[in-house]
Formats: C-alpha cells, sequence, structure tokens
C-alpha cells in the first residue's frame, strides 16, 4: 500500500517488521517471573518464620524437645533423623545402584536385558511416593520388626541395635528411601561411566587387563566426580522425600540410638503438623522448613558443583 | 626361557605359578560379572513385589462404581474415590495452566533471544536450584502465600505448589528441547528473510514441539503423584469439589489418609487408589517417551 513501488521490486529492500519485539517483552517477563517466584518462595518462609527466628534464634536447632502444647519448640531430633536416614538410605543403595550402572555401561548382557533392566529402574522412579509408603508398611515393616526384635536378643548392647524394635523405625523408612533413590543413582553414574572415552579402555585391554581390572583400574577412576556427584544429588533427595518417610518412621520426636526406634525427620514433621498447627507452632514450623532448605540446597550445590568440575575434567580427554 | 614353545606349554599348563595367577584372574573377573549382574537384578525384586502387591490388593475393588462415588465415611464399606480423581486432575490440571506458558516463554528467551546475558544466567540458576528444593517446601510456600492469605485451604493452593514443582522441570526440559533444533534451520529462516518472531514459531518451535510436550508430560506425570504438596495445602474433602477455593481430595492425599487408618474396607480401598495412580502415572510417561521417540 504505502510501499514505494521501486522498493517493492528491490529485494534487498524488502519490507521488513520493524518496530518493538513485543514476543521479546513476554518472554523477558516470563524469565523474570521464574527468578521472582524463587526469591518470593524464600521470602514467603523466610517471613513466616520471623516470630520463630526471633523467640529461639539458634537455639531451635540444638534443642532436643519439640512440644506444641508447651510452646517449647527444638529441632535437633528431627534434623538427626534426616541426616541419618538420608546417609543409611545411601549406604545400602549405593552398592546396587553403581553395580547396576556398571551392568548397563558393559556387554554382560545382550542389548535388550540391559534395556529391561534399564526400564526397571526408570518404573522404580515413576512410583509415586505414597504408594511406596503404602507397600512400606506393608511388606517392609513387619520384616524390620522381626530383624529388629532378632536382633535385640543378641545383642542387647549395642546400642544400634536396642530394643524395644518397632517396625515404624528409622531403618524402615531409610530402606524404602534406598529403593527410591537408586534410579537417582543409577542415572548420573551411567552417564559418567558411559562417557568414559573409549581409548581408554582399549588401552587398558591392550595392556592385557581383564575386563575388571579395566574397570576398577581405569573405568572407575576417570568417572569418579560423577559417581561422587550422583551420591551427593541422591543425598539431596533423599533429604527432602516426604510422604513414604512420614508413613514409616513412627514420627517420634525422641532422640534414641537405635536403629529400630521410631524417629522423625523435618520433611516428615512439616508434613505431620502443618495442616493442624496455630500460632506459634506455624512459625516453628516455617523455621523447621528453612532448616530443610538449608540443609538441601546445600547438599545439591555441592553435587552440581562436582558434576561441573567432572564435565571440565572428561571434556579434555574426550 | 631359551625356548618359546615349552614356555607357552608352562603358560597353559596346570600346575606353574602364571597359569594359577591367570586361573585367579579370571576367577575373580568372573565372580565379579557374576555379582554385578545379580546385584542389578535384585532391582528387579521390590518393584516386582510393588507391582504384585498393588494389582492383587487393588483389583477387587475396582469397577466403574468407584470412580463415580464419594468416599466411604471412616468405617463404612462401598463408596469410591470419584471426587479425588476430579480432585487431581483439576489440580494437575490448573497448575500445568500456571506452569507451562512462563516455562516455555522463558526457555524461548534463554535459547533464542540472549543465551548469554545475566538474566538468561539467572533463569538457569534459578531453575537448577528450583529442581533442587524438595516438593514439600512447595507445599510449604502455598501454605503461606495462599492459604494463610486466603485463610482457608484450597484447590486453588494445591495448585499453586505443584505449579512451582512443574515450573523448574518444564523450564530444562523445554530448554534442552529448543537446544536440539539445528542451528542450521534458524539460519535457513533468516535467510528467507523472516523476523526472529516468525523463525521462533514457524520453524524453531515446531520443530521442538515433541520434545518439549514430552517434557511436560513427564512433569505431570510428576505433579499428578505428588502427595507432599497437597497434603496441608488442598487438604481433603470428603465431597465433590464445589469451587477452586474449598478442601479439595486428590488420590494421592486419599491414599495416605486411608493408608493409616484402622479399618480394613479403607485400607483396600487405598490399595486400589494405588493402582489408579500407578497406571495414570505410568502410561504418562510411557506416553512421554513414544511421543519423544518418534521425533529422534
Amino acid at each position: 500500500m504505502a510501499v514505494p513501488a521501486a522498493a517493492a521490486n528491490d529485494p534487498i529492500s524488502a519490507p521488513v517488521r520493524t518496530g518493538p519485539d513485543y514476543f521479546l517483552w513476554l518472554c523477558r517477563a516470563a524469565s523474570l517471573a521464574a527468578i521472582f517466584v524463587l526469591g518470593w518462595i524464600f521470602w514467603e518462609i523466610f517471613q513466616e518464620a520471623l516470630p520463630a527466628l526471633e523467640e529461639f534464634g539458634a537455639s531451635f536447632l540444638s534443642g532436643a524437645s519439640w512440644q506444641p502444647n508447651r510452646d517449647r519448640y527444638g529441632v535437633l531430633p528431627f534434623l538427626v533423623g534426616t541426616v541419618a536416614t538420608a546417609l543409611i538410605a545411601l549406604l545400602i543403595a549405593l552398592p546396587p545402584g553403581l553395580a547396576i550402572a556398571i551392568f548397563l555401561s558393559e556387554d554382560f548382557l545382550p542389548l535388550p536385558a540391559r534395556q529391561f533392566v534399564r526400564f526397571v529402574v526408570e518404573l522404580l522412579a515413576a512410583i509415586p511416593s505414597v504408594v511406596y509408603g503404602l507397600w512400606g508398611i506393608f511388606v517392609v515393616i513387619p520384616i524390620i520388626q522381626q530383624v529388629g526384635t532378632w536382633c535385640a536378643e543378641r545383642f542387647p548392647d549395642v546400642p544400634f541395635l536396642a530394643g524395644p524394635a518397632y517396625g515404624n523405625s528409622l531403618l524402615t523408612a531409610s530402606v524404602v528411601l534406598a529403593l527410591m533413590i537408586l534410579p537417582t543413582i543409577t542415572a548420573i553414574s551411567r552417564s559418567s561411566l558411559v562417557a568414559v572415552p573409549r581409548t581408554l579402555r582399549e588401552g587398558a585391554y591392550a595392556l592385557g587387563a581383564t575386563r575388571w581390572e579395566t574397570i576398577f583400574g581405569v573405568i572407575l577412576p576417570t568417572a569418579a566426580p560423577g559417581v561422587v556427584a550422583a551420591t551427593i544429588l541422591a543425598l539431596g533427595r533423599a533429604m527432602g522425600e516426604t510422604m513414604a518417610v512420614a508413613m514409616l518412621i513412627g514420627n517420634s520426636s525422641r532422640l534414641s540410638w537405635s536403629l529400630f526406634a521410631p524417629s522423625g525427620t523435618l520433611a516428615s514433621l512439616l508434613a505431620n503438623q502443618f495442616g493442624e498447627a496455630e500460632g506459634m507452632q506455624v512459625a516453628a514450623l516455617m523455621y523447621a522448613a528453612l532448616v530443610l532448605v538449608a540443609l538441601t540446597l546445600a547438599v545439591n550445590f555441592a553435587g552440581e558443583a562436582v558434576l561441573r568440575y567432572t564435565e571440565k575434567r572428561t571434556a579434555g580427554i574426550r | 626361557m631359551d625356548n618359546p614353545i615349552s614356555h607357552a606349554g608352562d603358560f597353559f599348563g596346570d600346575n606353574s605359578p602364571e597359569s594359577t595367577k591367570m586361573l585367579g584372574r579370571s576367577l575373580f573377573d568372573r565372580t565379579l560379572t557374576a555379582l554385578c549382574i545379580g546385584l542389578s537384578f535384585l532391582a528387579l525384586v521390590p518393584l516386582g513385589s510393588i507391582l504384585y502387591l498393588v494389582a492383587k490388593n487393588g483389583l477387587p475393588l475396582l469397577d466403574w462404581s468407584v470412580f463415580t462415588q464419594l468416599p466411604p465415611a471412616a468405617g463404612m464399606t462401598g463408596g469410591g474415590f470419584g471426587n479425588a480423581v476430579v480432585g487431581t486432575l483439576t489440580m494437575v490440571g490448573l497448575a500445568l495452566a500456571l506452569s507451562a506458558p512462563p516455562a516455555v516463554l522463558a526457555a524461548v528467551y534463554i535459547c533464542e533471544y540472549h543465551p548469554k546475558s545475566r538474566l538468561s544466567d539467572g533463569v538457569r540458576f534459578t531453575a537448577k536450584l528450583l529442581t533442587g528444593v524438595p516438593s514439600i517446601i512447595c507445599g510449604v510456600f502455598a501454605f503461606a502465600a495462599v492459604v494463610l492469605a486466603t485463610g482457608k485451604f484450597s484447590a486453588f493452593a494445591g495448585a499453586v505448589a505443584l505449579a512451582v514443582l512443574m515450573l523448574p522441570t518444564i523450564l530444562l526440559t523445554s530448554e534442552q528441547a529448543l537446544l536440539g533444533v539445528q542451528k542450521a534451520y534458524r539460519e535457513a529462516s533468516y535467510g528467507l528473510g523472516a523476523t526472529r518472531f516468525q523463525t521462533i514459531f514457524r520453524v524453531v518451535l515446531p520443530d521442538a514441539m515433541p520434545a518439549i510436550m514430552t517434557g511436560i508430560m513427564l512433569a505431570v506425570a510428576r505433579a499428578a503423584g505428588e502427595t507432599a504438596p497437597l497434603v496441608f495445602t488442598a487438604l481433603f474433602s470428603q465431597f465433590w469439589m464445589g469451587s477452586l477455593m474449598e478442601p479439595t481430595a486428590s488420590l494421592s492425599v486419599l491414599i495416605y489418609n486411608f493408608s493409616t487408618m484402622p479399618f480394613e474396607h479403607q485400607v483396600k480401598m487405598a490399595w486400589t487408589a494405588s493402582l489408579v495412580l500407578v497406571f495414570l502415572v505410568t502410561a504418562t510417561n510411557v506416553t512421554a517417551q513414544l511421543v519423544f521417540s518418534k521425533k529422534h
């Protein structure tokens, strides 16, 4: 219409839409919103936790009693429970998790068998947390109860195994957590094992190393930072896992040395008490949530840092 | 040593130290291989047990009426969890509507517009941090931001919690999807005189769409199975959902509540709900993988 006739015939000066790119502003707004959400989460939780922060300060972390009816709040038993369940779960899940990662990256069995195992592990990751909890109530609790009773009779003097043994216990929660973090360990370890260059493996074989000498001597050391990252990230996941733990751990706020005693974690505490909390209890729970966020973020930061280091290191030899 | 043939004989013979060493190494290798395969298949046992028990305990009560009736009161029999299915679908749907548009748009920004800007780095960092935040913290946030502000538990609060959970997953998978689009496509589009907007909408997004959809469906599957963000935001309800601003039932919270009840029928109902939930989540997951594999 308003285009000059000469310009219309000239491909170089063809009409180009100019002016502000509204879509860019929309995308930019969405990006800012994503960052804003993270800030909002922290601000909101901090704001609600403020009364408890002012009231208890650092003694909140070292206090060992949690009694909402007396307005006494100390989070130490739950802090200990969180760290203990996550570490025990890791101890249980690491050997099979690493074995599966090696199995998936080697050619022991033909491809269909490996794909099947991989599918199984991915399915484990897809099962909802409550279903693990329900399964744990009917399968793991009776087993742990029996094992616990047997251990308490045999070794009454070992504090970790002391009775009375409950089914709803620290160990029950750890066993189910181990199952839930297995896919994380396997997936990240596998990708770092696969990233080890072929030439290193071929070199080891050419020097006469057997398969497992190659795995232990060359492949695992090369992939080690990746495996460490997998472990740390799995630890972070285990610490934040809520429902299965809340259903299995017994939710006690008493500190105990025994693996077979009911315990509690920060996440299970939140899940159990938020629904009916009022007044100072809400503030104390928000404070506990803040502690949980700090703990998981610190662990995840460490994991990501190691993962990034791995990528940098293997990039050189690839 | 001067006769290589006799040396080789030693090597394959059974009683020289070299051969026992070789035998030891080979034995070590085979043992570890067997151990490794054994441990790998050990992972089948719990999964098999879970699936078997969910099917065995869940199937007896499964028929159409569980999808159309309300949950039984404590100690009563019969009933279903129709309201929980509706609640789960509503909250996940609303969460998707809240989180997917900003997540995809932010991914477009960090991939297509200014990949190296400070804002893009900030968005990537934020998304990484958010994926590490435990799901219950999303619930705590929604509790503070919606439940305390409006004074009541509601489906909307549950949806907000799920949206926060889904946002980083969709953002990061969409970024990967956009990175997977070949650079030549973009250059060809620009070469034909398309603007950046036209290139994004006509070339880049259509090509990345299957992978973006996969990411969205994986996020949906995860959100549908989550309990922690809902347990004190949407709470639970015995009744059909009337509005978004009232306590709402969901499948996962129903399983949680019923699993600890001392009534046999309620526990069976929890298993049946688990069967439905596992089917829902697995079906979404498998569909997502299929959509993705169609492209690559």
